[in-house]
């Protein structure tokens, strides 16, 4: 990537950030101009975030759907990449199961959520379970082209020297999907996010979702502004810190 | 020990119209270095598939003691590009340990290499350590698929020399796929001459030549013309292309 870094006119975590500032300021400018309680300012929404921050509330319910996010991510991405495995690499295990994936692919959240609440009760395991659904689908479709594209020549070398099931899918398979798997994972974070919090308004006492439901009763637009903007600014924190690093360190070996 | 005997009555790709392989029979003893030599796309790499078990379908026996210990060696190196060379060993010789792991890669010229990923070396390289791989675990039958096809006539000859040395200490019976006649004669003790597809034995001859002897010595060349004038008729397309002296042009289609 070095050689494409040389071309950039500004340094590279400027031209990252600059999307997002001509965004900001678009929007600063708007809110002056319209001067409307139901357009606030980006600089009204930061003063909400810290008042809020101060009370101590957000805090408790940003880490409630964050556990929440985490919860429903891990359980999606280790089904999904299972199923998904079997499904691209057994022709009959694909036969069976392609039409129910088709329908769980288009089920509407909405539906999950409310049969998962009524079946499971109004409780934790219903709310990570729902939106769990949501992303599984997907993640099969994902994987299972990966596992479709696995290159065969390696995949001889392991049955050649007589690999070990676990060191065949550790060390042949599982590199070969990681494309496949980190993509899945961005956009399942931010499926997952999104879906959280429709479940969390829907069954939920606590919760980004929650609080949403809460602010949006009394037009209080600058809150909810205040809330998504937290949750955005982790959501950029897990890219950076988590991801991209990841990212980095499963490519080294390319050239 | 590892005594290796092929009867294959027939071998035919679904789909395809004609047969691969039709009663092809050899046997090779332990210890043996044997060629196989043919024209490109006789079924040779069909043949090492079938023998190192990643082929089943096809009528016919071959007979190879069980759980005997298989080395391949692929045209391509076949290096997980994702594994540094160390780790690229150590996957199928779990219990390599460090001091055995330097040895090996001194013995094959690639101690400065352990922990590069296998795209930043060589071609040349890479087939060492390919080879390296198909030794490490001790082979008892060792296949070698054109593994030194494409290689300037240097490293080509500095690979034949390693193969051989690391033959010496283990031993292994050895089938070596190639259609390069003069790379036969100067590594193996036998060649088993294939036809076209589909293939079979046309011709089973022994190499008496002096050892050591390279793809260049005299007594090769000589052995090379001789075969060439001795057998004309199963070998008519086996001749040296104008103006190419460094490798063997493929036999006639």
């Amino acid at each position: 990537m070095s050689s494409r870094q040389d071309d950039l006119p500004l340094p590279a975590g400027l031209i990252r950030a600059g999307s997002l500032i001509v965004a900001l300021l678009v929007w600063q400018l708007i809110a002056w101009r319209l001067a409307d309680p139901l357009l606030p300012s980006p600089f009204a929404v930061v003063q909400s975030l810290i008042h809020h921050l101060r009370e101590g509330e957000l805090l408790h319910h940003l880490l409630k759907t964050l556990l929440r996010v985490a919860g429903a991510f891990f359980v999606a991405m280790i089904v999904g990449v299972a199923v998904g495995l079997w499904m691209g690499r057994s022709r009959l295990a694909n036969l069976a199961l392609d039409s129910l994936l088709i329908v769980m692919l288009n089920l509407p959240a909405l539906v999950t959520a409310i049969l998962c609440f009524i079946w499971i009760g109004l409780n934790e395991t219903a709310a990570i379970v729902a939106v769990a659904l949501n992303k599984i689908p997907t993640t099969i479709t994902n994987i299972r082209e990966g596992a479709r594209a696995l290159d065969p020549q390696l995949l001889q070398v392991g049955e050649v020297y007589k690999l070990s099931k676990f060191r065949r899918l550790r060390y042949l398979v599982l590199p070969q999907l990681y494309p496949y798997i980190m993509a899945s994972a961005r956009s399942g974070l931010a499926l997952i996010w999104k879906i959280v919090l429709v479940i969390e308004l829907l069954g939920r006492s606590d919760g980004i979702g929650f609080k949403l439901g809460t602010f949006f009763q009394f037009f209080d637009l600058t809150s909810v502004l205040a809330y998504t903007a937290a949750f955005a600014a982790v959501v950029l924190l897990i890219e950076a810190c988590v991801l991209r690093p990841l990212d980095r360190r499963l490519n080294g070996w390319r050239t | 020990m590892s005594r290796l005997k092929v009867a294959l009555t027939q071998k035919r790709y679904a789909g395809a119209g004609a047969d691969v392989l039709t009663g092809l029979q050899f046997e090779l003893k332990t210890g043996d270095f044997v060629a196989i030599v043919g024209p490109s796309g006789a079924g040779k790499t069909t043949l090492l598939k079938i023998i190192a078990g990643l082929d089943s379908s096809y009528e016919g026996q071959v007979e190879l003691t069980p759980g005997c210990r298989i080395g391949f060696v692929f045209q391509e190196p076949r290096l997980l590009p994702w594994l540094t060379v160390a780790d690229n060993l150590r996957l199928v010789k779990p219990d390599l340990d460090e001091t055995a792991l330097r040895e090996a890669l001194q013995r094959v010229g690639l101690a400065a290499n352990a922990d590069s990923f296998p795209l930043r070396l060589s071609g040349g390289m890479q087939r060492r350590v390919s080879l390296l791989r198909a030794f490490l675990i001790k082979p008892e039958l060792l296949l070698l698929d054109e593994p030194f096809i494409s290689l300037d006539a240097p490293t080509a000859e500095s690979l034949y020399q390693l193969l051989l040395e690391l033959r010496r200490d283990v031993h292994p019976t050895t089938l070596l796929v190639t259609h390069e006649l003069r790379e036969a004669l100067a590594l193996a003790d036998r060649i088993l001459f294939v036809s076209r597809s589909p293939a079979r034995v046309i011709l089973d001859y022994r190499v008496t030549l002096p050892r050591p002897r390279r793809r260049d010595d005299a007594s090769v060349m000589q052995a090379h013309a001789d075969l060439l004038n001795q057998h004309p008729e199963l070998l008519a397309g086996l001749r040296t292309a104008p103006g190419d002296s460094s490798s063997m042009p493929e036999l006639a289609p």
